[in-house]
């Protein structure tokens, strides 16, 4: 066998990046999709999910207490998962996107209602995704209150005077005006990288065997490996001018704070292109023709906008649909982005979404390699 | 005799259950341009594609240069060059974007140098920096045999190379191609026009997937034993001539050539008094002639025809 050669992939390499220099509508569309989506984007979409993962942070478990999480309960929209005394592991939690709520209730909350002072409890949401915590948020002061007034055996008592008597602080964490912007727009540098690297080098391999140029390709001596390395290492020049424009834009234009550290956001952004990149080259080893290909990507994209929390939030859906969602690699990049850049998540808190997009990357170039047809049988 | 370049035995290729090459055996002399003929459909392609690595046998082995078919495919796509039938390279990369591809797909040092070279022997190098889309066909088919002879293959296989190209481009070409083979490349090449099969030293022909004749063109005329008569007159006397012909004893081909007709039969006494005959009724001159290598092939294709009937 002969082996890979470097001489090899460069002339790969000078021939692809021409051809993609002189398809003048396709590098046109390659800019141009980012700035055209986040403008068009940049509108809310709202939901109002149910069933969210919360923390309880009680050191004391008083009869008051277990009221008020009961009754949250019973709103539907808070799940208490997590049962903790600590309010850094709740924290972490929080940052790591495992919860969207940590309810605090104080140590001294059932002493301040027997005495009859004002008693606290402090609900902090995870209020990047804005629509998650909105409805959440809403029927809170009401449900606590009334529970608590339930508890005491005081329904019938003055409810206006009580209901003061309980305060219920709420911070919404990381977003705290609840801007729909901040949660869209770096999703969209999600959607924007995914459909244009997918796209893209979904036609690669189609493109050569539809113009005839495949046979002499493949009649010269270059392997799979050097073949793919030439069709996928262009887009991430590409990727590259994507990512400084929406990120540019997402400052300039809608004014999303960056929080996070920038080079761990360019290494998520590195897999999850690289993913990007393979899955669309593997389409395009299945693919018989450049519609064919088309098809098939949008096969993949339209599911994945809508399973992977971009569109709606991936709490409010069904548990199928949540497992379907986790087999995009754009719902890992989109916890990935948004806890990185909203959050300033550090690399423990995102290392989850990082481990899968570094599976996709393994699992999409195997099967790249395996599928690419040394013949033309 | 040394080594042939290319030997393939029992070779059977089938697409979907279709044998479009079956159970072949063919042997190409290294050094020399051999002719690979056949009609449309024949599995020429399907042949020449076998050989280059780009498809796999389904029965059959094969060695070429040396290199066994099917195990040693790299060192085999790294000796030889292949032009495909339809022109190949890049329409949307200049003339020299596309050598200098080539170039650098099989590791050629200096690349500058040689692509150059290339160019300036094509003639091509005022135009280099033009897309190869806007060449003419016959431009597009020297770009193409200059591509695939720049790194010296022992052994070029062209698959029609010339359909679609104007004579004087053609007759440059063989030219080019005696000039290759003098320098001692080994060339096959598929073809439909008989003047370019008798432009080479040895012939193939195959038909419907089988090897029918190989052989010099003197051979191959030989083995079909075939006796021609040539028919002369005025217009309508040979147009009647033609019209008594058809059905009588032992003609089997008649092709009219401008005012003259090429009268062909197997059976050359029953051939001779059917001609003598006709030619005394209707006034036209009947003399023996030299078969053809198209009356032979055209006799070959009809006879594998009722073989696969």
């Amino acid at each position: 066998m002969i082996g890979f050669s470097l001489r090899r992939l460069g002339a790969l390499l000078r021939k692809e990046s021409v051809q993609m220099r002189r398809d003048r509508v396709t590098f046109a569309m390659m800019i141009g999709i980012p700035l055209i989506q986040l403008v068009l984007f940049g509108f809310a979409i709202n939901n109002d999910p149910k069933d969210l993962p919360a923390a309880l942070v009680a050191p004391t478990q008083d009869r008051y207490s277990r009221a008020i999480v009961t009754a949250l309960e019973l709103t539907g929209y808070y799940r208490f998962d997590h049962a903790t005394s600590s309010a850094a592991e709740a924290e972490a939690l929080l940052e790591r996107g495992a919860v969207s709520f940590v309810v605090t209730i104080p140590s001294d909350f059932d002493r301040r209602v027997d005495r009859g002072d004002a008693p606290q409890i402090l609900i902090e949401a995870d209020a990047t995704d804005p629509a998650v915590a909105s409805g959440a948020i809403s029927t809170l002061s009401q449900v606590a209150s009334q529970a608590l007034l339930h508890e005491r055996g005081q329904e019938d008592a003055a409810e206006e005077n009580a209901r003061d008597k309980l305060e219920v602080v709420v911070h919404r964490r990381y977003n705290p005006e609840g801007i729909t912007q901040y949660n869209i727009v770096p999703g969209l540098l999600g959607v924007i990288l995914q459909m244009t690297m997918m796209i893209m080098t979904s036609m690669a391999l189609t493109r050569e065997i539809e113009r005839g140029t495949m046979e002499n390709l493949l009649a010269m001596p270059a392997n799979g490996f050097e073949i793919m390395l030439g069709k996928i290492l262009p887009y991430f020049f590409v990727g590259a001018v994507q990512v400084a424009i929406i990120l540019l834009a997402s400052k300039l234009l809608f004014g999303v704070p960056f929080v996070g550290s920038l080079w761990l956001l360019m290494g998520g952004v590195f897999l999850f292109v690289l993913a990007l990149v393979l899955l669309g080259y593997t389409i395009s080893t299945f693919a018989r023709t450049q519609m064919q290909a088309m098809q098939l990507t949008f096969f993949i994209f339209l599911p994945s906008i809508l399973l992977s929390g971009f569109m709606f939030p991936y709490r409010g859906m069904p548990g199928w649909a949540q497992v379907l969602g986790e087999g995009f690699p754009l719902t890992h990049f989109l916890r990935m982005i948004r806890a990185v850049m909203l959050k300033g998540a550090g690399v423990e808190n995102v290392s989850a979404p990082i481990s899968a997009l570094c599976v996709f990357v393994l699992v999409f170039s195997g099967m790249a390699l395996l599928r690419f047809r040394r013949t033309l049988d | 005799m040394s080594e042939p370049a290319i030997r393939v035995e029992h070779l059977t290729k089938r697409f979907g259950g279709r044998a479009v090459v079956n159970d072949v055996s063919m042997e190409v002399a290294a050094g020399q341009i051999t002719g690979f003929l056949g009609p449309n459909g024949s599995g020429k392609t399907t042949m020449i594609r076998v050989m280059c690595g780009l498809l796999t046998a389904d029965e059959g082995s094969g060695t070429v240069l040396g290199y066994r078919l099917g195990r040693d495919t790299r060192r085999i796509k790294s000796e030889i060059g292949y032009m495909t039938q339809h022109f190949s390279l890049y329409e949307d990369l200049t003339i020299r974007e596309n050598l200098d591809f080539v170039a650098g797909l099989y590791r050629l040092r200096p690349r500058r140098r040689i692509v150059d070279e290339t160019l300036e022997t094509l003639g091509l190098s005022a135009r280099q920096h033009q897309l190869a889309g806007a060449l003419s066909g016959g431009w597009k088919q020297r770009l193409a045999l200059a591509a695939c002879v720049m790194h010296r293959p022992k052994l070029l296989l062209l698959d029609e190379p010339t359909a679609g190209v104007d004579p004087k481009a053609r007759r440059d070409f063989w030219e080019e191609i005696h000039h290759l083979a003098a320098d001692g490349m080994t060339v096959l090449v598929s073809t439909h026009y008989m003047d370019e099969a008798e432009r080479c030293h040895f012939v193939n022909y195959i038909a419907y997937g089988a090897l029918v004749a190989s052989g010099t063109v003197e051979e191959v005329v030989a083995h079909a034993r075939l006796t021609t008569y040539l028919l002369e007159g005025d217009l309508a006397a040979v147009n009647e001539a033609d019209r008594r012909l058809r059905d009588r004893e032992g003609v089997i081909e008649i092709a009219p050539f401008g005012t003259t007709l090429h009268v062909v039969g197997r059976d050359a006494a029953a051939l001779r008094r059917s001609v003598e005959a006709v030619a005394a009724e209707t006034g036209t001159r009947a003399s023996l002639t030299e078969t053809s290598l198209e009356d032979a092939f055209i006799h070959f294709m009809g006879e594998s025809e009722d073989n696969m009937g």
